[in-house]
């Protein structure tokens, strides 16, 4: 099935050995000129490749505070050498965090700093070459930006923010990467990452339409690009047709409808994710936010609700506001933009919503937290909410919950293996590697606690596990969308479920005099 | 002799403050254009300067990466911080009660700083992960601090130096008013790498001492929803986009 081997199962997480170069390489493959160039970049390597690199480090290290004190302030204590999953799951010791980061702090010493300019061997320091630009290229498309490292670094040095600085500096000069620039193209050319054209999404929504009609006995309604709806849901467009994320789309559906908040999608931002953020460039992470503000105006909403993805949430709790803000045309007495669970979990709270929980008594659930959410947003009032809201709703959907390792949950929680724009199959040694750590975590409460599936709510991270699983000896649709349980226990006002739950049901009457 | 040394600490002393003035400048005027706060984070100012003590006098993230590390480190700083304190008295003429009382306890800080030093420089010699991401002057700055040490050491309870002196001197090094310097050979040794350091900081990774305090990862508040976050350079583009509004 592939070249390299499924990495083995530890006895004991101990730390691994360092084995240098073993992820060595050319790297995902480099964009085609047509996708970069559209994205405002040149599309091939410059002559003066050289002098542009540095004017752009340079350039970013003026705009970005973050960059410019995280060059500076690695003391090169280690704290954060063991804890990116990539290195767990490949050894190489270019994918410690830290070293990571020296891969640009090195060629920063060297043009930026006193001691790098004078006394390059003494501090370190490496000239930039087109064999370091590749190193580049290879290291930092082994990183997911998932933040994790920073959270154990003592001077708070998030290599996320390093990881992005380097491909926007690569991009500038020809070395971007293909899989996430060709799918920034299709959102501006198409209006979501898969490149769904409006007409088969609308087709898409019908059906769901139809079949909850005919599953349920209610008419749920899948609106596309209605006007006057309560509110806008941007969702990522693998929920339009992927599993489990589509029973996702069908919860957001359910919860929705039960509510009474009308919600339309629209055809044109018909996308929740931006990759602009992995790619790190400032000019597409705004310019694709536009498209939810422009929508929301076309179809003259009042709220703006999220899906189930992880670094959408992140650039939409963090970033919408700044990005194509102020959002003062919006009903303000809900929060903007709002995560969907946040909505399931308010009227939880309110006891809007009946739910069956024994719908779900034949599974075990545990929930992997997504790396975006977890350390890069928040839900609700409270820091740490976006930690105890989604486990608040998947209680409130099954009665079986177990928590993984403590180590590898919250804002400790393991990468996926799949984010940051590496969810391609370019990448697939690096991603079943990457995904070790969480794999064992996995593995540990399924054998001690009879775990039988993971619960998440990401795009990226129930792509990633849907491939990822079947290698470390768990069936795919293990992975579960945390709305996909609140759809099978949900109750919906005059549903079928709720007929035959009451014992009223008068067509199970009929067919029982029929017998 | 003592104009050697008095000429070195006086520059040493404006690289210092000059230096680290320069780097604080750049970091507070560089933009943070984007909300990044590692969370879970504070949502208040209160809660972020809670957040940063925590970080900058119990070292909380190290201590939850590292134990040993911790240990070393913490011990280290700790030490560090209490022999300053000590050191405050060559600096004033009347020495204030507390400072007399931290002298007894505070004399034996030398050793456990030479210890957290040991403890980081083994590590970072056997621990192959850190060896790995070492380069040759983060060995020399541990060995040069673990001199310093033990000069300090030697002069404190082995062969004692003329300490009234060297109070004239750097009494007399503030008002330029150059003394005479005890030319003893741990004193020589102690003050040139002390200088050495303090010109040093500034161009080196001793500059995580200010670097800890503008992280954007852990020095912004937890607000994005509820205040707009903009910056210089957004803000002129934010004003060129010509926004689409609502007719």
């Amino acid at each position: 099935m592939a070249d390299f081997e499924t990495p083995e199962f530890r006895e004991y997480p101990t730390i691994p050995l360092i084995k240098q170069d073993v992820m060595a390489g050319k790297g995902p493959f480099v964009s085609r000129a047509e996708f970069d160039t559209d994205l405002g970049y040149p599309g091939e390597l410059p002559e003066d490749w050289k002098e542009k690199t540095l004017e752009k480090m340079g350039d970013l290290l003026g705009r970005y505070r973050s960059l410019q004190v995280f060059m500076d302030s690695c003391i090169k204590c280690g704290a954060c050498t063991d804890k990116c999953h990539y290195f767990i799951g490949t050894n190489d010791p270019k994918n410690m965090p830290v070293a990571r980061q020296d891969l640009m702090r090195k060629v920063y010493r060297r043009y930026f700093t006193f001691a790098g300019k004078f006394f390059p061997k003494l501090v370190g320091a490496v000239d930039l070459t087109e064999d370091v630009l590749d190193e580049w290229y290879n290291y930092y498309h082994q990183c997911s930006e998932c933040r994790r490292c920073s959270v154990f670094c003592p001077m708070g040095i998030d290599t996320a923010e390093v990881t992005m600085a380097a491909r926007e500096i690569l991009a500038h000069v020809g070395k971007a990467q293909k899989y996430s620039n060709q799918i920034i193209q299709k959102v501006y050319k198409i209006g979501n990452n898969l490149g769904l054209p409006g007409k088969a999404l609308k087709g898409i929504l019908e059906d769901l339409e139809e079949e909850m009609e005919d599953e349920c006995g209610v008419p749920v309604k899948f609106n596309m690009d209605e006007v006057g709806c309560e509110a806008l849901l941007m969702t990522p467009s693998a929920d339009f047709f992927a599993e489990p994320h589509i029973d996702g789309l069908i919860g957001y559906g359910k919860v929705l409808h039960e509510l009474g908040i009308t919600w339309t999608v629209s055809s044109k931002a018909s996308e929740a994710a931006n990759f602009g953020l992995f790619i790190g460039s400032y000019d597409n992470i705004q310019k694709i936010s536009m498209r939810i503000r422009e929508a929301a105006i076309e179809l003259k909403v009042k709220r703006i609700i999220f899906g189930e993805c992880g670094h959408a949430w992140r650039v939409a709790y963090s970033f919408l506001n700044t990005l194509a803000g102020p959002f003062d045309f919006l009903d303000q007495s809900y929060p903007i933009p709002q995560h969907i669970l946040e909505v399931t979990y308010g009227a939880l709270q309110e006891g809007k919503l009946r739910m069956n929980k024994a719908e779900n008594d034949h599974l075990t659930m545990t929930f992997h937290d997504s790396c975006n959410v977890a350390r890069a947003s928040r839900m609700g009032d409270r820091p740490g909410g976006q930690f105890d809201i989604p486990r608040a709703v998947i209680e409130a959907s099954c009665n079986n919950y177990v928590d993984m390792d403590a180590d590898t949950i919250k804002d400790a929680t393991f990468c996926c293996g799949g984010g940051g724009g590496l969810l391609t199959d370019d990448l697939m040694e690096l991603r079943i590697k990457g995904a070790l750590p969480r794999m064992e975590a996995l593995k540990q409460v399924t054998e001690e606690s009879g775990v039988t599936n993971i619960a998440a709510i990401c795009a990226i991270c129930k792509s990633q596990f849907t491939k990822t699983l079947p290698y470390y000896g768990f069936e795919m649709d293990a992975i579960m969308s945390v709305h996909q349980l609140v759809s099978e226990a949900i109750v919906m006002t005059g549903s079928m479920q709720e007929k035959e739950l009451d014992g009223v049901d008068e067509e199970e009457a009929e067919s029982e005099s029929e017998d | 002799m003592s104009a050697f040394y008095a000429l070195l600490l006086t520059v040493a002393f404006l690289v210092l403050i000059i230096g680290l003035s320069k780097k604080i400048i750049q970091y507070s005027r560089v933009p943070a254009p984007l909300k990044i706060p590692v969370t879970p984070a504070p949502l208040t100012k209160g809660g972020v300067a809670v957040r940063l003590a925590k970080e900058a006098i119990l070292f909380a993230a190290l201590f939850r990466s590292n134990k040993w590390t911790w240990l070393f480190g913490w011990m280290f700083h700790m030490s560090l911080f209490i022999v300053l304190l000590n050191h405050l008295r060559f600096f004033i003429t009347d020495v204030p009660v507390l400072l007399v009382l931290l002298q007894n306890v505070g004399e034996y800080a030398a050793f456990t700083m030479f210890i957290g030093l040991t403890g980081l420089l083994v590590r970072r010699i056997f621990v192959a992960r850190v060896k790995y991401i070492s380069a040759p002057s983060d060995y020399l700055w541990l060995i040069l601090l673990m001199v310093i040490t033990l000069t300090g050491i030697v002069m404190r309870f082995i062969s004692h130096t003329d300490i009234i002196a060297i109070k004239e001197f750097s009494l007399g090094l503030m008002s330029f008013n150059w003394q005479d310097l005890p030319t003893d050979f741990p004193l020589m040794v102690h003050l040139f790498l002390v200088a050495i350091l303090m010109i040093l900081l500034p161009f080196s990774k001793l500059l995580h001492i200010p670097g800890l305090f503008f992280a954007p990862t852990r020095n912004q508040v937890d607000n994005p929803r509820e205040a707009r976050h903009i910056s210089s350079w957004a803000a002129e583009l934010d004003a060129e986009k010509n926004k689409v509004q609502p007719k």
